[in-house]
C-alpha cells in the first residue's frame, strides 16, 4: 500500500501533490477557517502593521508620511524617559520572570508527594492571587501612606520609625513593592502545568534511580524529575515570561500613571502614553515593535538554558 | 520478590531525609502565609466596620463582624448613573458569548490541526504557539486600528470577536487532543462513514472534556476580570469590574465597600477553579512544548 503511494507520489511534482492533498482535505481548511480569519487579523495582522507603521508618522488624523528609521533614531538617543523604561523593564522582567518560575516549580515539587486532598487546598492558596482580579489592589491598603496602612501602623507602634512611609509616592519603594505584588499574582498557567507534569511522571522511574546511587532529593530532581517534564518547563517559561512583561497594568493601578519620578514606568506604560494618549501611533508601533523583539529574544535564550537540564 | 516489595514500601529507598522534609515544610508555610495572608486581609477588611477600618494601630483580624459593608455596596451601586446592573449585564454577556465562541472555534481548529494531516497545517499551529511568546498589549494600538476600519470599536464585538481565537485555547486543546484523542477511534468512525464534522463532534469532543472545562475557564475568567479597555467608551457598556474601580475612586468612606467589591469579584473565579481543578490539572498534563 505504502509503496503504491510512493510510486503515485513521484508521478507529480510537489506542487501538484499538495494541491491534491489541499482538495482532499478541503474539511479541514473549513474546520479552521473561522480561527485562522480572526486570529489572523486580531494578531498576526496587528503584528505586521506595527512593523510598517513604526516607519511611519501615522497619527491617526493625517495621512501617514513615510519617515524611515527616524522613530528608531528618536527612540534610542533623544527619549531618555525610555531609557528609564527599557531599563526598569528588564529589571522587572529579570527578577519576576525567573523567580515566578523558580517559586512555581519549587511549590509543584513540594505539594506533589502530599495526599491528593492536602495538595488540592494548597494549590488553590498559591494559585487564587493570580485568579482573582484586582485583588491586588489590596497591597495598596497593606502598604497605605497613612498610619492606617496596615504595615506603617505595625512599624509605628514599634518603633521602627516615627513618621509614616508613603510608599507607593516614594521612588526608593515603588519597584521593589511592584515586583512583590507580581510576585504574588505570578503563580498561574505555568504553576498548574508543573503540577500536571510531576503528576505525570511514572513512580518507578524513582525507583530505579534510587537503586542507580541517586542519593537525595535533589539529586532525583536535577536527573529524573526536570528531565522527565522537560515540555512543561519549556511551556511554564513561555507563559512566565510572557507575563512578566505584562505587569504594567498592576503598577499603573498601585502606583498611578505616570508613576513618581518615572521610578516603576516600564515599555508598557510608554507604550499606552504614545499610543492611547497621545495618538502617536507611528512611534508608538516603533516601541511595540522593541517591546515585541525583546519577548521573542528572551524567550530564545531561555529555550537555550532549559535544553541544558538535567546534564 | 517479597523482598523486592518491601523494599519499595522502604522510605528510604526514595532517598527523603528528615531534615529536607521539615525544610520543605518550613519553606512551603513561609511561602503560604504570603500568598494567603492578603486575601485574608482582604476579606478581614471587607467585615470590619467603620471605627476598625480607621482605628490606630491598625488591626488585622475583625474584632466585630458587620454585613455593613456589603449593604453599602449595593446601595451605591444602586446610585450609580448607569444601572449597576447594566454593568453585571455586559460583563456576564461578553464572558458568556465570548467563552462560547471561543471553546466552538478554537476546538474545532484544535480538531483539524491535531487529527488532519493537511499542507499548511503544521505552520498554522506553530504560528499560534510563538504568539503565545508575546503580551497582547503589544498589539493593542494596531487591533484599535483594525477595529476602527471594521467599525467595532464601542460595540461589544470590540471585547467578544478577539476573545473567540486566543492563543492559549487552541494551543492547550490542541496538544490535549493529540494525546487523548486516539487515531485508530476516528479511523474507524471514518470508516463507517461519518464525515469529519461529525467525527469531531460526536467522537472526538465527548473525548476532551477536561480541555473543554479548561478553557472555558481560562477564557472566562480573563473575560470576567477585564477592566477598562481601550475599545470601549460608552458608559453603558462598561464592565462590571470597570464600575467596582470607580466604587474606590469615591474616596476614604469607600475603603469598606471597595473591599466588599473585591471578595465579590474573586469569588466567582475561586468559585468556578475549584469545581473544575482536577481538570484543568489534566489538561495541562499534555501542555508541554517538545521542541
Amino acid at each position: 500500500m505504502s509503496k503504491k503511494k510512493a510510486v503515485i507520489r513521484s508521478d507529480m511534482t510537489r506542487a501538484q501533490w499538495t494541491w491534491k492533498e489541499m482538495k482532499k482535505n478541503w474539511v479541514a481548511y473549513l474546520m479552521v477557517a473561522p480561527y485562522m480569519i480572526i486570529f489572523t487579523m486580531f494578531t498576526v495582522v496587528p503584528v505586521i502593521l506595527s512593523m510598517v507603521i513604526s516607519f511611519t508618522d501615522f497619527n491617526l488624523l493625517e495621512p501617514p508620511n513615510f519617515v524611515f528609521i527616524s522613530n528608531y533614531t528618536r527612540l534610542f538617543l533623544d527619549d531618555d524617559i525610555f531609557v528609564i523604561a527599557v531599563k526598569n523593564t528588564l529589571i522587572f522582567a529579570a527578577i519576576v520572570g525567573p523567580v515566578s518560575y523558580l517559586m512555581a516549580l519549587l511549590v509543584a515539587w513540594f505539594i506533589n508527594e502530599l495526599p491528593p486532598k492536602i495538595r488540592a487546598v494548597v494549590t488553590l492558596v498559591f494559585y487564587a492571587p493570580s485568579i482573582s482580579g484586582q485583588v491586588y489592589l489590596i497591597w495598596g491598603t497593606l502598604f497605605s501612606g497613612d498610619a492606617y496602612g496596615w504595615v506603617n501602623g505595625a512599624l509605628l507602634n514599634l518603633g521602627l520609625i516615627t513618621k509614616e512611609i508613603a510608599f507607593f509616592e516614594d521612588a526608593d519603594y515603588v519597584m521593589p513593592l511592584c515586583i512583590v505584588v507580581a510576585l504574588w499574582t505570578s503563580l498561574g498557567t505555568s504553576f498548574l502545568s508543573f503540577i500536571a507534569g510531576l503528576q505525570g511522571i511514572d513512580r518507578s522511574m524513582y525507583e530505579a534511580g534510587a537503586v542507580d546511587g541517586v542519593r537525595n532529593r535533589w539529586q532525583e530532581l536535577w536527573y529524573i524529575t526536570l528531565p522527565s517534564m522537560k515540555p512543561q518547563l519549556m511551556f511554564g517559561a513561555v507563559m512566565a515570561i510572557t507575563s512578566s512583561f505584562g505587569f504594567g497594568g498592576v503598577v499603573t493601578a498601585l502606583c498611578g500613571f505616570p508613576s513618581v519620578d518615572y521610578a516603576a514606568h516600564t515599555i508598557m506604560h510608554h507604550l499606552d502614553d504614545y499610543g492611547g494618549i497621545r495618538f502617536e501611533v507611528g512611534y508608538s508601533s516603533t516601541i511595540a515593535v522593541v517591546l515585541f523583539t525583546i519577548m521573542i529574544g528572551s524567550n530564545a535564550l531561555v529555550k537555550k538554558m532549559l535544553s541544558k537540564v538535567g546534564q | 520478590m517479597a523482598r523486592k516489595l518491601r523494599v519499595r514500601k522502604h522510605k528510604v529507598v526514595l532517598n527523603r531525609s528528615a531534615g529536607g522534609d521539615v525544610g520543605i515544610t518550613i519553606a512551603l508555610s513561609i511561602l503560604g502565609a504570603f500568598m494567603v495572608l492578603p486575601m485574608i486581609y482582604v476579606i478581614m477588611q471587607s467585615l470590619k466596620p467603620l471605627d476598625e477600618l480607621w482605628m490606630f494601630p491598625p488591626r488585622f483580624f475583625v474584632r466585630h463582624p458587620t454585613g455593613r459593608n456589603y449593604r453599602d455596596l449595593f446601595m451605591l451601586m444602586n446610585t450609580s448613573w448607569v444601572p449597576f446592573s447594566r454593568y453585571i449585564f455586559n460583563t456576564i454577556f461578553t464572558s458568556v458569548v465570548g467563552t462560547t465562541g471561543n471553546l466552538f472555534f478554537s476546538s474545532l481548529a484544535a480538531y483539524a490541526m491535531a487529527k488532519i494531516k493537511f499542507p499548511g497545517g503544521k505552520f498554522m499551529f506553530r504560528t499560534v504557539r510563538t504568539s503565545l511568546m508575546f503580551h497582547s498589549t503589544v498589539t493593542a494600538i494596531t487591533s484599535f486600528i483594525i477595529m476602527s476600519a471594521l467599525h467595532m470599536v464601542d460595540t461589544y464585538w470590540a471585547i467578544i470577536v478577539p476573545a473567540w481565537a486566543t492563543s492559549l485555547g487552541l494551543y492547550l486543546m490542541k496538544q490535549f487532543m493529540e494525546t487523548n484523542v486516539s487515531d485508530a477511534v476516528l479511523e474507524s468512525a471514518r470508516l463507517d462513514g461519518a464525515t469529519e464534522l461529525q467525527t469531531f463532534w460526536v467522537i472526538a469532543m465527548p473525548m476532551v472534556k477536561p480541555a473543554w472545562l479548561t478553557l472555558i475557564i481560562y477564557s472566562f475568567q480573563d473575560l470576567w476580570n477585564r477592566g477598562s479597555s481601550i475599545y470601549i467608551h460608552s458608559e453603558q457598556l462598561k464592565s462590571f469590574n470597570y464600575a467596582i474601580g470607580q466604587i474606590m475612586a469615591g474616596g476614604i468612606k469607600r475603603a469598606g465597600a471597595h473591599a466588599a467589591s473585591l471578595v465579590i469579584m474573586m469569588l466567582v473565579p475561586i468559585t468556578v477553579f475549584v469545581i473544575s481543578q482536577s481538570n484543568i490539572i489534566e489538561t495541562m498534563g499534555s501542555s508541554g512544548m517538545k521542541d
